[in-house]
């Protein structure tokens, strides 16, 4: 039974962590992240859960011990945002080519440098060809919903990967909101206990993890991996679109259209900027205008016929990205969409917005100023990158 | 100490085949620590000469559970894999009792410098499990360039010995001494070719609970340009002319034992260090003339360094 709690996304995330009662818990600590280890040390700290907690002295360390944890059979699920990112980088990769469903919590943070503590996605779509799952929540409800579908993602045996539970820095990881939560047995129930084939603990059939691999099975091993994310994304949908049923709990999918339908111009946007895009469409609507918004919920792997097909129809499109992709042709989310839409029967006209890096704040006038501009537009907008919210343009 | 004959009769953990160099001292050493116990094992390795030689896909030398990560993080690795096992007892789905000893393992690249943060944090944090270096004195798996390890005089790819610099300018860092000062149960140094000391020191780490530290002097037929049977008789003249003296420290004591006791306490002789370096190449350009001063300064330091540790050992 549902029961509606205050949390924060980190919060949310923590409690959530407390109620999965993973093996380990390996972590460091770094803002905005600090308040949900902080949280998950008082459950540890009062045996509210079962949980080693290692407290480690870096990322790096940070990841490299969920690997040895998870390599040696159980769940394991850790946490942290932009340098800390960048800095087990290495690692990130080790998890997915060693095929551990690990769990991590990214509260999206601005990259260094210039040093910045507040939020945009370069952290998490710097790793976005890691060979993780990755998934970005509005607010804290899905961010507390997300931890158990991202359990169930990683461990199913047809996938067998690590996975990122993407949410905005203070946006979401500090705003207190209301969190309908799960009691602890409904929890249990829905992510089960994890029961992997191999363990380093199994000193009866031992097992050599990370051996080096050469030119004769590497690339083998890297189709393997492919595999693995292209069944993640049926396996998630199937995770998402199940849950409400099996839980009680709010409707999820992999993508969220919203207001797509009869929409003539559309939104693309992901994470929290969506909520504000929601306002603004339904603001928009009651003056009878036919927008709408596509919010991602998987970036990896990315849900190509998803997008197509909620797009459908649509005769423009601006896709807004928190990060940028130096030298590249327009944002990563951009990238995708556009190489989405590149199939599609109709290809609707095409933009990027960059903005909100290191934290700028995005509102209801900019995200309508985009619509009204995709909507005063005399033909087909495309090719074209601009910033939003920043000097100079 | 297990009898000789008892060690010949246990299994080999680490089979023949693997692609280490003839006469390399650290599949040796391994062979040693592995036979010293009968307990079950999971092993960790440094990315390094051990891990890349012994685990080529799709074979592996290894029949104990084995896991290696990357290069600088051997020691957190293991840590998180006996974090995992102490969370499963916790929760019943391993037995209370059942005994699994968790070892790592790295080179002096993975240990004194890429690694050190990562094996210093290890220890602070007391996870059960032993940390052996096998420290060949220089980053040998990408060929042989210098490490914080290397000897003062040794060349190396990097440190060269040249007309105007006669190889490394700095003296080696001292490990053992820095993880001592992480005040653990167990921190020692070893060479195999005092494999019975050796063997001692891993049992006595396996009966101690906590974090231990062990430091393996390991000779490289590669690096050291030193025949290929040659490997335990350098790695005794490492020990008998105390560049490389076995000891142990036990909750701040410190021990010396083997062959490095009999010498404090004058019943073997101390030998030169030249005798030690003459067989290796590497300091070949040490025992010229014009290097004279140069060789008698090392001398100086090498029974500096030793006799500072036989006073440490008498506290």
């Amino acid at each position: 039974m549902a029961k509606p709690m205050a949390l924060s996304g980190n919060f949310a995330a923590a409690y959530a962590t407390k109620q999965i009662n993973p093996h380990v818990v390996a972590a460091y600590p770094i803002t905005p992240q600090t308040l949900m280890m902080e949280k998950f040390s008082e459950y540890v700290a009062n045996g509210e859960v079962d949980t080693e907690l290692v407290c480690v002295e870096s990322e790096h360390s940070a990841m490299s011990a969920c690997i040895g944890a998870a390599a040696a059979g159980g769940r394991v699920i850790t946490s942290t945002a932009a340098n800390g990112l960048a800095l087990m980088f290495e690692v990130v990769y080790i998890a997915a080519s060693l095929r551990l469903p690990i769990t991590m919590c990214v509260m999206n943070r601005a990259l260094s440098g210039p040093i910045n503590i507040h939020g945009d996605h370069s952290d998490s779509m710097g790793t976005r060809d890691s060979g993780w799952i990755q998934i970005f929540n509005e607010n804290a409800q899905e961010v507390y919903d997300t931890m158990f579908q991202a359990v169930r993602i990683g461990e199913h045996k047809d996938v067998m990967l690590p996975v990122m539970v993407n949410f905005d820095g203070f946006i979401t990881s500090h705003k207190f909101e209301r969190v309908d939560t799960l009691d602890d047995a409904a929890v249990r129930d829905y992510v089960g206990t994890y029961t992997p084939e191999h363990s380093l603990l199994d000193t009866e059939d031992p097992v050599t993890y990370g051996p080096l691999d050469l030119f004769d099975y590497y690339f083998e091993h890297k189709r393997q991996q492919v595999d693995a994310m292209r069944n993640a994304l049926p396996v998630a949908r199937e995770v998402l679109t199940s849950y409400a049923r099996e839980t009680g709990q709010n409707e999820y999918d992999i993508i969220e259209a919203y207001h797509l339908d009869d929409a003539d111009v559309a939104i693309v946007a992901l994470s929290s900027t969506a909520g504000t895009a929601k306002f603004v469409v339904d603001r928009m609507r009651a003056e009878g205008k036919k927008v709408g918004l596509l919010k991602i919920r998987l970036f990896r792997p990315f849900p190509v016929e998803a997008v197509r097909e909620a797009l459908a129809g649509v005769k423009q499109v601006a896709v807004l990205d928190r990060s940028d992709s130096f030298g590249a042709y327009g944002g990563p989310v951009f990238a995708e969409v556009r190489n989405a839409l590149y199939d599609a029967e109709s290809r609707p006209g095409i933009v990027d917005y960059i903005y909100g890096l290191g934290g700028r704040d995005i509102n209801a006038v900019d995200i309508e100023g985009v619509y009204n501009r995709m909507l005063s537009a005399s033909g087909r907008m495309a090719g074209d990158v601009q910033y939003l919210g920043v000097r100079g343009d | 100490m297990a009898s000789l004959k008892e060690l010949t009769e246990r299994e080999e953990r680490l089979t023949g085949g693997h692609r280490l160099c003839a006469g390399c001292g650290a599949s040796i050493i391994v062979r040693q620590i592995l036979q010293a116990t009968n307990y079950p094992v999971v092993v960790s390795c440094a990315t390094g000469c051990l891990e890349v030689s012994t685990t080529i896909y799709p074979y592996t030398a290894w029949k104990n559970p084995f896991i290696h990560n990357a290069f600088e993080n051997s020691a957190v690795t293991c840590s998180g894999a006996e974090a995992m096992f102490r969370a499963k007892k916790r929760t019943g789905e391993i037995p209370a009792d059942k005994k699994v000893k968790f070892i790592a393992f790295g080179g002096d690249g993975g240990t004194y410098d890429i690694g050190i943060q990562s094996l210093s944090g290890a220890m602070e944090r007391g996870h059960d499990m032993l940390y052996v270096c096998y420290n060949n004195e220089a980053y040998m798996n990408t060929g042989i360039q210098r490490s914080s390890a290397t000897p003062l005089g040794a060349a190396t790819t990097t440190s060269p010995a040249g007309t105007v610099i006669p190889g490394k300018k700095e003296y080696p860092k001292d490990l053992t001494e820095v993880m001592a000062g992480h005040h653990l149960p167990y921190v020692c140094q070893a060479s195999p070719g005092y494999f019975q000391d050796l063997i001692k020191k891993v049992e006595t780490a396996m009966e101690i609970e906590g974090p231990k530290f062990m430091n393996t002097l390991s000779p490289c037929p590669r690096g050291w340009r030193h025949a290929n049977d040659a490997a335990i008789r350098i790695s005794k003249l490492a020990v008998d002319c105390c560049f490389w003296p076995l000891y142990e420290v036990r909750n701040d004591t410190y021990a010396l034992t083997g062959q490095s006791k009999l010498i404090a306490d004058g019943k073997k002789e101390k030998v030169p260090l030249a005798e030690y370096l003459k067989p290796q190449g590497r300091f070949k350009h040490l025992l010229a003339p014009k290097n004279k001063e140069l060789l008698d300064s090392i001398q100086e330091e090498v029974d500096r360094r030793w006799e500072r540790l036989v006073k440490l050992s008498k506290l």
